[in-house]
């Protein structure tokens, strides 16, 4: 019993973080080692900025594998959404907000496209998404032969490069991000029934969780984040960019810092705080690397090490809790 | 220093930016001349200057065209004068592909017979991403390096990044890409996009006969490089009024190339000229033509050596622009000239030569695997062959 | 619990191969009506052959799929072997054999370990072939320098490429209908015997099988090692075909997918046959040759693509009824 509710003690604070612990600590060694420095004010910013990035994008992702669904388009919504902020912006700060709010709006639309292949024409989650993206692969290479638009010079400074300390905005946002959502898992209806759609639909269904909403309300909000990942990447290149998304390898990847923070890819368990951990843990790896100079192809190796050793670990605390 | 110290009070007051101050820069892309539909980087003024470049005369030592220039015009660089050795750090677009591998290898072994000037040489790798790449140039301006080397990985999205680095008054050297603004110490690159792709529109519209149906095979949409490339090529195709029956996308892949070809045989029953805007699937296209018993037409590839070897041993129509892989070497010696205070010129633009029936011999390397870029000016570099291999 | 993602979520109930029979009989006739030359024996022995790879990771993918897998490694696996097999080769004839079986060897070793991974180490697949696919693709590259090397030779080269000459009525058989003929009837007597109904079993419902005695994660694992080697196949096809490069297998692992998709096999397992996977994998083949004939431009072909794919599944899962 002692050791249950240890273990379930420990489980509030994922364990993606001992992990990064590690990782930046072994790393840290390393690095000074072999006569570097890891934790300079230049380093830090920079692995911050990559996190925010991919953490946006993350977050979203996490909710709707915690429904037993996933999203496949997310990296052409961000591309998109540079584009739909950075050319209704064009360079102008009056049209700052238009330009966000149209970029979100654009991307939410994506979202229940998405909800409502899944939810309604009950297309694969895989498929449905794996398709919108092609259209809109289809979209962005026929319509744009490179970077176009330009990003509001406010907004460029506001949250492209303005930070405070070591701590981009852009992180501070993504924190904002993730703290909306981790109350929105934890404190709201919605909340509890899209775990529950995650976790049993057939029981979520016959305890009157209405799942097609609750589904398609997730897609929404995946791609708003995907959208706001775009905002924050079109304030960072200065223009929209239709291929950021897809050279971010921004769909794999959240799928991956999902599943190292602990969410299960079945649905139904997890969170963002583990997300959070797990896209630090991504971006440490690249700080890591970069200062050691190592080959990025070894990194590749190294992250597939590390998401299949991550998600064996939690597997493996499942099965012992479930046996305790 | 000033912008340092500017930089640590603002820090120490809890709120600062990395941002550049300059305003936005470099001037809107003009519309397309010719007859087709333009794409919007097409710009006039540079493709009149390229395809004038490709008939000048280079200044510089002979036979090592990595340290020539045409139509120089020199820049000084006294402000940067110190002493060494030096830390050259490098922030690379990526690593992808066997041009960029040739080329970076060229780049060490540059690196390698300074070992006295350059006490340390500090390389990192974007992956082709701009927001790493962004992340990459901040994170070297904390790293004291004495020189800056940029490649970009697109233009216009890594302009901030280079401004920004330029505001820390280290000297910036940028290649291969550019960027939208002129505060780097030079810019080195080739020709460029429109020179390499007109000398193979030409080529494949003089030899394939008259209002013949060619099909141009490009990688990707979207990458700059390629996409002045292909712009050239269509205005010469346009003049030659030749039909251009396809334009089509290969991602890079042999077997995607090799299909298209074959659908594109069977639909128009022969094809008289193939346009490449890269070489990398040039041996798969001509493949396709064998495969399907049919004669190979004209067509360009480039100076990779699978693509050599198959021109001279089926005595292929053909010719090879190249984007040489030679550049590599050109920014450690530019970087290394700026900080002796030596002037250098910005831009500096490199020769480009085209590989043709005539020279073709010369860049047959036997030893060299398939895959190598016979450009690469690097046979007189330490580790030759070894190190390419 | 190592079941997959969109199983939980809403299941899919695909209908069996005749949506997949009716669009490519649509395809076929707007082939008839573009390129009527295109239905002729040699060209359609050509077309058939080239298809070959794809259709052999399709009917890969379909035995882990139908017990309720994903395998994501297909494609690196492909571009992995093909530059593992070009290095070691270099060119020498001499070493064509064995290298050949090194590379069908290697790949079912890759399938294994996949398995094993996700049957022991209770992994979900999505997430162990994801992991598989970086390791993959990163030590391949890393091995090589970050460019291929070596070269294939001409009798490795024969097999994705040649054909038998002078055959009547036919012309020109290719080697890889030949090998995808002989290989998609062993798929298909392997599915109508006792482990193909297993399959199906642990796919439907791995519960139900477990407790009637069926061992579910070795049942899995031979499923991913049968993808695997239809991976090793296709890579010494894909390689003969166009030679050594990084992009021979890129995005084959979704293209598989899509197709066995397309062939009326649900995710999450359970449903949908062998011969419905591969004819998807053709109707695919056969939507990127119409595209050619009809010169749809290149930058709006994946809208087209993924259009048909998103009305496919859809009409298919609406003739199926819901739970």
């Amino acid at each position: 019993m002692s050791a249950l509710s240890f273990r379930a003690a420990r489980r509030t604070v994922p364990g993606v973080y001992l992990a990064l612990v590690l990782t930046l600590a072994i790393g840290w060694l390393v690095v000074v080692l072999s006569g570097g420095t890891l934790f300079t004010q230049a380093t830090v910013v920079s692995l911050l900025h990559v996190a925010a990035g991919l953490g946006l994008v993350a977050v979203g992702q996490t909710l709707v594998i915690i429904g037993g669904s996933l999203d496949l388009s997310v990296a052409y919504v961000v591309s998109l959404s540079t584009l739909v902020a950075a050319e209704a912006m064009n360079g102008s700060d009056t049209a700052l907000l238009p330009g966000v709010l149209l970029a979100l709006a654009v991307s939410a639309g994506i979202g229940l496209l998405n909800g409502l292949l899944i939810a309604r024409t009950r297309i694969d989650a895989f498929i449905a998404t794996l398709g919108v993206g092609l259209l809109l692969k289809g979209y962005l290479d026929s319509g744009y032969d490179g970077p176009a638009g330009a990003t509001s010079p406010a907004l460029v400074q506001a949250l492209g490069y303005q930070r405070i300390g070591p701590v981009p905005m852009s992180f501070l946002l993504l924190a904002a991000v993730a703290a909306g959502a981790w109350l929105t898992l934890r404190r709201t209806r919605f909340g509890h029934h899209l775990l529950a759609v995650g976790g049993d639909p057939e029981v979520a269904r016959l305890s009157g969780v209405r799942n097609d909403r609750v589904l398609v309300a997730a897609h929404v909000l995946c791609s708003l984040c995907a959208g706001l990942a775009g905002v924050y990447l079109a304030a960072r290149l200065g223009s929209g960019a239709p291929r950021v998304g897809t050279e971010g390898i921004y769909d794999l990847e959240s799928i991956a810092a999902v599943v190292i923070g602990g969410t299960a890819l079945a649905g139904g368990r997890g969170g963002v705080a583990g997300t959070v951990g797990g896209v630090l843990l991504l971006a440490g790896l690249d700080a890591v690397f970069n200062q050691l100079q190592l080959d990025a192809f070894a990194k590749q190796v190294v992250r597939g090490v590390v998401i299949i050793g991550a998600v064996a670990v939690y597997a493996r605390r499942v099965i012992g809790k479930g046996r305790s | 220093m000033a912008s340092l110290a500017a930089v640590i009070v603002l820090s120490l007051a809890g709120c600062s930016t990395d941002e550049p101050v300059t305003g936005p820069s470099g001037g809107p892309p003009s519309t397309g001349a010719g007859t087709g539909e333009q794409s919007k980087f097409f710009v006039s003024a540079d493709y009149e200057a390229e395809l004038a470049m490709l008939g000048a005369t280079a200044t510089g030592p002979a036979g090592k065209p990595w340290e020539q220039v045409l139509n120089p015009t020199m820049v000084d660089t006294a402000s940067f004068k110190k002493a060494g050795p030096h830390k050259i750090c490098f922030s690379n677009a990526a690593l992808n592909n066997p041009w960029r591998q040739v080329g970076f290898k060229t780049m060490q072994a540059e690196v390698e017979t300074h070992r006295d000037k350059i006490a340390e040489f500090v390389h990192v790798d974007a992956e082709g991403k701009d927001q790493k790449q962004i992340a990459d140039i901040n994170d070297l301006l904390g790293k004291d390096c004495d020189a800056l080397i940029v490649s970009p990985n697109t233009t216009a999205t890594l302009t901030p990044a280079v401004e920004a680095a330029c505001r820390t008054g280290v000297p910036v050297i940028v290649f291969d890409r550019g960027v939208d603004t002129t505060c780097p110490v030079t810019y080195i690159n080739p020709i460029g996009g429109y020179g390499f792709g007109h000398v193979g529109a030409e080529f494949v519209a003089q030899k394939m006969k008259p209002g013949g149906k060619v099909l141009a095979l490009r990688i990707l949409p979207g990458v700059d490089v390629l996409e002045t490339r292909w712009s050239a090529a269509k205005l010469v195709f346009d003049r030659a009024k030749v039909d251009v029956v396809g334009v089509e996308f290969t991602d890079g892949d042999p077997a995607k190339t090799k299909k298209i070809v074959d659908d594109y045989l069977q639909r128009y029953g022969t094809i008289d000229g193939i346009w490449m805007d890269a070489g990398a699937v040039a041996v798969a296209a001509v493949e396709a033509f064998q495969d399907a018993g049919k004669p190979v037409p004209p067509i360009n590839g480039e100076d990779q050596l699978d693509f050599l070897r198959m021109w001279k041993d089926q005595k292929l129509t053909a010719i090879a622009p190249t984007y040489p892989t030679y550049q590599w070497r050109t920014p450690i010696i530019a970087a290394l000239r700026i900080l002796d205070g030596e002037q250098v010129s910005n831009p500096w633009k490199l020769p480009q030569p085209t590989i043709t029936e005539q020279n073709l011999d010369e860049y047959l390397d036997p030893d060299m695997p398939p895959l190598h870029y016979a450009m690469c000016g690097c046979t007189g570099l330490p580790g030759y062959p070894q190190r390419w291999k | 619990m190592q079941d997959t993602l969109p199983r939980r979520a809403l299941p899919v109930r695909a209908g069996g191969p005749l949506p997949i029979l009716a669009i490519l009989g649509v395809l076929l006739v707007l082939v008839a009506i573009r390129q009527p030359d295109f239905l002729a024996p040699a060209s359609l022995m050509s077309f058939l052959g080239r298809s070959a790879p794809i259709i052999l990771l399709a009917a890969g993918q379909y035995f882990v799929i139908v017990s309720g897998e994903f395998d994501l490694s297909v494609g690196s696996l492909v571009t992995a072997e093909v530059v593992i097999a070009a290095r070691l080769i270099d060119g020498d004839p001499d070493r064509t054999w064995p290298v050949m079986a090194l590379v069908l060897v290697s790949a079912a070793f890759v399938g294994l370990v996949n398995g094993l991974i996700t049957s022991w180490l209770r992994v979900p697949s999505f997430i162990t072939t994801l992991g598989m696919l970086l390791i993959l693709v990163g030590a391949v590259y890393l091995w090589s320098d970050g460019s291929p090397k070596g070269e294939l030779s001409e009798q490795f080269r024969r097999f994705g490429r040649r054909a038998v000459e002078d055959v009547p009525v036919l012309g020109r058989v290719p080697y890889a209908l030949l090998i995808v003929l002989l290989l998609a009837v062993l798929a298909t007597v392997l599915m109508r015997s006792d482990f193909g109904r297993i399959l199906v079993a642990v796919g439907d419902n791995p519960r139900a099988a477990e407790l009637s005695g069926v061992r579910v994660g070795r049942t899995r694992t031979i499923a991913f090692v049968l993808s695997g080697c239809a991976a090793g196949v296709a890579a010494i096809l894909l390689g003969g075909y166009s030679g050594v490069s990084f992009q021979a297998g890129s995005g084959l692992e979704f293209s598989a997918i899509t197709a066995v998709v397309l062939g009326g096999v649900a995710l999450g397992g359970g449903r949908g046959s062998v011969a419905g996977a591969m004819l998807g994998a053709l109707t695919l083949e056969l939507l990127f040759a119409l595209m050619n004939f009809f010169g749809v431009s290149g930058t709006v072909r994946p809208a087209v693509q993924g259009a048909i794919i998103l009305l496919a599944v859809a009409v298919s899962a609406a003739r199926s009824p819901s739970r």
